[in-house]
């Protein structure tokens, strides 16, 4: 419906590819949004620019992401790549996770002219708008910065800076 | 007979209304951030580099001694505006930042002692806040803050309470950059002066929107930007009183602000250009002389007139969107219409009016007390200037709409 309602507006096809329903479901509704208890990685991130704000909760067992969640509060972008990743970070080994955290990056910030090889990357692709809002990358990859943070148990807290 | 605000005559004069963006009219609603530009200022800038340039105070040719003289009426103008006595006392500086940096270190250092206190408002733009901690830290001094309450406005009785043998300057804004509220200045300078602490007004968001005249106020110290009052960046003034800045020691040191230079000795300039080290931004001088002009030419009660419409009108038209809460709803304020919008965070709201040619602002606006005062990570904030309309205001509302139904 928000897509349908999206087209009436005048030219919003890049307002459409930036909000998909996937993100906009994502961030209504984010997926493994709770406090993790027994995690035994975590790590805090901060979007100084507009408040942003995410905590990634890990249990690694044996090099994988055995369970992950997050808490934050921050704007529809940055809710929803974090809801996302979870998803897709949850049960991949701690070496597959850093070539995401890579490739997602490589996505969020690419030349909007280069060719998208967004096959690979599969769910994460709906974040492929992002490019076209420079200034809203930071918002996009936050939750990356911060997991990648917490699996290399950095003591400072994250920031986008 | 009352001349009638022609508000399409005074966008005429500014070209970069004239940009599309996204392929629609641009509406310019983020004027706290900057405002645009008039012909006449452009002109003047360009005019200095193509007929005058030259650099100036010590030249004997005819170049510098023209630039010379362009800067220094563009000081005279600037006298003139803020109702200053002398040219002496108004000092060209980098802009509002610099201006309140220069008072915390070179008032500061020979002002403020350990024990000291120096009191600010809940309201402060970070530039007004921080050079006070770092003096704070460096001098063993103590900062102090006055609250506010839930429209915006200064508790003045708790204000009074914290005014004590102590205080030694009380730094605070004249025009809130994220509430709007004016706060009430001469009131503010009265009660400081009779505890013996002196006075700087951070005049940033205030002299494009109201009048305003130092002698009257009687403040020490008073700062503002060229750039959000027409003018261009990197000009900004810092005006205080003679006695004050002849008893206070070099901000930066340098050519121009010397009398006489040897290894064992050096003496300085007389005011102002004892704190005007090195070359100046002489065309933004002159051309802050001209938006000042240009303001003046339309007056600046004119203006006030009608942009207390324009917020009028904007309060009202916003508040017909569900779920918009205003924030900052004192009785007394102008120019900003800050809000937020229930399960929609500002950034959000911004990139979709960006996306229908709406310019806003979201964020913290550098005033994250205010942020946390209020409890929100950051607002979305319209602001006015000379040049915008009732239909602007609806682009904005209208550009909500869009907002809402992609959200909910």
């Amino acid at each position: 419906m928000a897509r349908r309602l999206l087209g009436e507006v005048n030219d919003m096809s890049e307002l459409r590819e930036l909000y998909q329903e996937v993100i906009l479901d994502h961030n209504k509704k984010p997926r493994n949004f709770r406090v993790m208890e027994t995690a035994n990685h975590h790590a805090d991130g901060h979007n100084p620019l507009c408040g942003d704000n995410v905590t990634i909760y890990l249990s690694i067992e044996d090099g994988k992401i055995a369970d992950i969640s997050f808490q934050g509060s921050g704007c529809a972008i940055s809710k929803a790549s974090a809801s996302v990743m979870t998803t897709v970070l949850k049960g991949k080994s701690v070496a597959d996770a850093e070539d995401l955290f890579n490739q997602f990056h490589e996505l969020v910030t690419a030349d909007s002219s280069e060719e998208l090889d967004a096959d690979h990357l599969g769910k994460l692709a709906v974040f492929s708008g992002v490019r076209e809002f420079p200034a809203r990358v930071k918002c996009a990859s936050l939750a990356w910065h911060t997991v990648h943070a917490a699996l290399a148990e950095s003591e400072k807290p994250v920031t986008t800076e | 007979m009352t001349s009638q605000y022609d508000v399409n005559a005074i966008r005429e004069d500014f070209p970069i209304l004239r940009q599309r963006v996204h392929d629609l009219p641009l509406v310019y609603l983020d004027n706290a951030a900057t405002t645009q530009k008039p012909q006449e200022v452009i002109d003047s800038i360009v005019r200095y580099y193509t007929e005058t340039n030259a650099n100036i105070h010590r030249g004997v040719h005819l170049l510098s001694e023209k630039a010379t003289r362009e800067h220094e009426d563009a000081r005279k103008i600037v006298r003139r505006f803020l109702n200053a006595r002398s040219t002496q006392e108004i000092i060209f500086v980098r802009g509002c930042t610099e201006a309140i940096n220069l008072v915390a270190d070179s008032w500061g250092a020979d002002n403020i002692g350990p024990g000291d206190e120096i009191l600010v408002t809940n309201m402060e733009h970070h530039s007004n806040i921080v050079p006070w901690q770092l003096l704070c830290q460096r001098l063993g001094a103590v900062l102090k803050v006055i609250p506010i309450d839930e429209n915006g406005d200064l508790l003045m009785d708790e204000y009074v309470k914290l005014l004590g043998p102590r205080t030694k300057i009380v730094s605070v804004v004249h025009l809130s950059n994220a509430l709007g509220t004016i706060n009430p200045v001469h009131e503010i300078t009265r009660l400081a002066h009779e505890a013996g602490a002196k006075v700087l007004i951070d005049g940033a968001q205030s002299v494009p929107h109201i009048a305003v005249d130092v002698q009257e106020i009687d403040c020490d110290f008073f700062a503002f930007s060229g750039h959000k009052i027409y003018g261009p960046t990197g000009i900004g003034v810092l005006y205080g009183k003679k006695e004050l800045l002849e008893a206070m020691r070099p901000y930066q040191a340098g050519g121009d602000m010397i009398a006489s230079v040897t290894f064992e000795e050096t003496t300085y300039n007389a005011l102002p250009y004892k704190f005007e080290a090195g070359t100046p931004h002489i065309a933004g001088a002159i051309a802050l002389g001209a938006a000042i002009e240009y303001v003046e030419r339309i007056g600046i009660a004119a203006i006030a007139a009608h942009e207390h419409d324009l917020i009028e009108y904007g309060a009202a038209r916003l508040l017909e969107t569900p779920g918009v809460r205003l924030i900052g709803t004192s009785a007394n304020k102008a120019s900003i219409l800050s809000f937020v919008l229930e399960g929609v965070h500002p950034h959000d709201v911004g990139t979709v009016l960006d996306q229908q040619g709406v310019a806003i602002r979201t964020g913290h606006h550098c005033v994250q007390p205010v942020m946390k005062r209020f409890g929100i990570p950051a607002t979305s904030r319209a602001s006015l200037a000379c040049y915008n309309t009732r239909s602007e205001i609806d682009a904005l509302v209208d550009g909500l709409k869009k907002v809402v139904e992609i959200f909910t």
